[in-house]
């Protein structure tokens, strides 16, 4: 069976969620091999055993990332080079489209980006059959590759990752980035600090509040936290600088997909439903019964979120209790 | 300083979006279009590099004769001069073919020191480009940028990444890509829309560029879209008024569908 391609996601060999789905998609299309850069394996090696990697081809030297995504997708073009896989992997980052945009180029393949289902072809042509949600989650795409090696960029939440045991035999590859994949550098990284909430892009749940909190956060904070949810803000709240950038859901903030978006003091302008349409169960607390954002809810409430949040939060934790 | 700044025209977000039946292709005919809102970042960032320094900006598009109108209000802005490319062969072209057509483009205009694009097309919004327009032209990139300096010959961006802030430097010439948290587009003013209506466009062809037809289009792409489908609208669902048990009603919601 061919090798299937699958770039890791991780912060020090902390493996993300998204690589475990990847895995799993990439179970439907061949054997999974692994491709690891940077530091922090051991930690990694138990999860892409666990999510079924029979193989990782890793590279430890800190030059490819201080170089960001060019010598990636150099190394990535060596292993289609190589070992011919029946597709590639990536998530669907920031980052993982830019590897990807990058490797399609060089090895003159298809790209298929922010897909949310990827599946073997059905003519048994060994290809792939990929699902898109398009302008604004209005409509719903399928799309094939028709040229080289597929690359595909899988967005979070994309399927649900099952376990099955692989081998994750590493292999350690002799990699050195080209001159030229070095134009680019950081020069300066400052860590965040980490909120202990889940990730947003990742999140099941997600509870996001806009200019109707008038910079005030901690309802809708306190209301996340009953749910363990994640944060997110509208464009308004993070213009006023009431919440950061990271947490802005929307057309240039994160597209998020989770089982349940609930959007406190929101209006729902088309920007920010580009990021939250798709959500399974949408619900929404609005002042204003005319709001758009009401258009798409599964639930709604006519109020000042004020008083509705924290009523809701009391309810939660006494029904958990 | 010589800057070549990409702009898009895409149909307008607020319009119904749709596609051609016969070719799954975007509906760019039945759709009002404009320039993609997030190049106007772009635009803006690239004047205000030649504003404190000197130098000239160009403003590139890909598109159909109606783009046109994107070089237009970028001229409108302030950029000095445009370029089309328009040919009926580019029709259906994806990303890689956009890109291959926009690097040659650039290597014709010449002798440019910083490429900007937007973060994203408002319509494919793929966020791709940039990224093979700089591997075609061997480029180092940096992307998303929140802040940019040129400095020197480098180009210095500040990026908003999840784990991290980043400060990233590249070598000139070199690519940027700018979100819409660097700047704030300006409005064309009086005196800029009559100043545009002298400045100079240039509309090149395919073979004005070497480029191959074959190497563009639908039956070039690498991908194919073979079926699209409207989402279903969503249901609305209920509304309750908050009469002092709202929360206590979201409550009950959130429970009886086992959210809580
Ligand atoms: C290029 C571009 C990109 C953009 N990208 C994004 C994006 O990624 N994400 C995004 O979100 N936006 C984006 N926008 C902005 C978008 O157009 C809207 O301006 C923004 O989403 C509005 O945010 P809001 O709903 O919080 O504010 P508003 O539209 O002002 O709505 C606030 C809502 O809060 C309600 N409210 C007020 N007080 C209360 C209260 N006490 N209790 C309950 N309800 C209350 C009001 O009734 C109102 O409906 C973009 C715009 C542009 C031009
Ligand atoms: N047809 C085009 N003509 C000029 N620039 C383009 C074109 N398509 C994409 N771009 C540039 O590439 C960026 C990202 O586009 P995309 O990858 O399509 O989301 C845009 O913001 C533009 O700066």
């Amino acid at each position: 069976m061919a090798e299937v391609l699958v770039l890791v996601d991780h912060v020090d060999g902390k493996v993300r969620k998204t690589t475990s789905e990847l895995l799993t998609i990439a179970r439907r299309l061949g054997e999974p091999s692994a491709v690891f850069v940077g530091s922090g394996f051991d930690a990694a090696k138990e999860t892409l055993a666990r999510f079924g990697a029979e193989k990782v081809y890793r590279v430890e030297s800190p030059e490819v990332l201080e170089h960001l995504v060019v010598p990636q997708a150099e190394l990535l073009a060596q292993l289609v080079a190589d070992k011919a896989p029946a597709a590639v992997l990536v998530p669907s980052s920031p980052e993982g489209k830019e590897i990807a945009a990058r490797l399609a180029v060089k090895t003159e393949s298809g790209l298929i980006t922010d897909a949310v289902d990827v599946q073997a072809a059905g003519d048994g042509s060994g290809g792939v059959a990929t699902t898109q949600s398009v302008f604004a989650g209005s409509y719903t795409v399928s799309a094939t590759v028709t040229k080289g090696t597929p690359i595909v960029a899988v967005k979070p939440n994309s399927a649900t990752p099952e376990e099955l045991a692989g081998a994750a035999a590493d292999e350690v590859l002799d990699f050195t980035p080209s001159d030229a994949a070095k134009g680019a550098r950081i020069t300066e990284s400052k860590p965040k600090q980490a909120t202990g909430r889940p990730e947003l892009t990742e999140a099941a749940i997600v509870v996001s509040g806009g200019r109707g909190t008038a910079g005030d956060f901690s309802k809708v904070e306190d209301f996340a936290d009953s749910l363990g949810a994640a944060v997110g803000a509208s464009r308004a709240a993070v213009d006023a600088g009431w919440y950061p950038h990271t947490s802005q859901v929307g057309q240039t903030g994160k597209q998020v997909s989770p089982q349940l978006y609930v959007a406190c003091g929101i209006s729902g302008a088309i920007q920010h439903r580009a990021g939250m349409q798709t959500s399974k169960t949408i619900v929404a607390v609005n002042k204003d019964n005319e709001a758009p954002i009401f258009e798409l809810v599964d639930f709604g409430v006519v109020g000042d979120l004020f008083a509705v949040l924290p009523q809701a939060t009391d309810a939660i934790k006494a029904a958990k209790d | 300083m010589n800057i070549v700044v990409c702009v898009k025209y895409v149909p307008d977000a607020q319009a119904e979006r749709t596609f051609n039946a016969s070719d799954n292709t975007t509906d760019r005919e039945n759709v009002d279009g404009l320039l993609s809102e997030l190049d106007e970042y772009a635009v803006e960032e690239a004047l205000k590099i030649i504003e404190a320094g000197e130098g000239e900006v160009t403003v590139l598009t890909v598109g159909p004769d109606a783009a046109a109108d994107a070089i237009k209000k970028a001229l409108q802005m302030g950029a000095d001069k445009g370029v089309h490319v328009s040919d009926d062969a580019i029709h259906g072209s994806d990303a890689v073919a956009t890109s291959l057509v926009l690097a040659e483009a650039v290597k014709k205009i010449g002798d440019v020191d910083l490429v900007v694009t937007g973060m994203a097309s408002t319509d494919g919004t793929m966020g791709v480009v940039p990224a093979m327009l700089a591997e075609r032209l061997g480029l180092p990139a940096v992307t998303f940028a929140s802040e940019l300096s040129v400095d020197g010959g480098v180009a210095t961006i500040r990026r908003d990444g999840d784990a991290s802030t980043q400060t990233i430097t590249a070598t000139l010439p070199a690519l940027v890509s700018v979100t819409d948290q660097i700047n704030e587009p300006r409005y064309p003013s009086f005196k800029g829309i009559m100043a545009a209506k002298k400045k100079p466009v240039e509309t090149w062809s395919l073979a004005d560029l070497g480029v191959d037809a074959a190497q563009v289009g639908l039956d070039a792409a690498w991908t194919k879209v073979e079926s699209f489908a409207a989402r279903p609208p969503r249901t609305q669902g209920e509304i309750v008024p908050d009469e002092g048990d709202g929360g206590a009603k979201l409550a009950a919601f959130l429970t009886e569908r086992k959210f809580v």
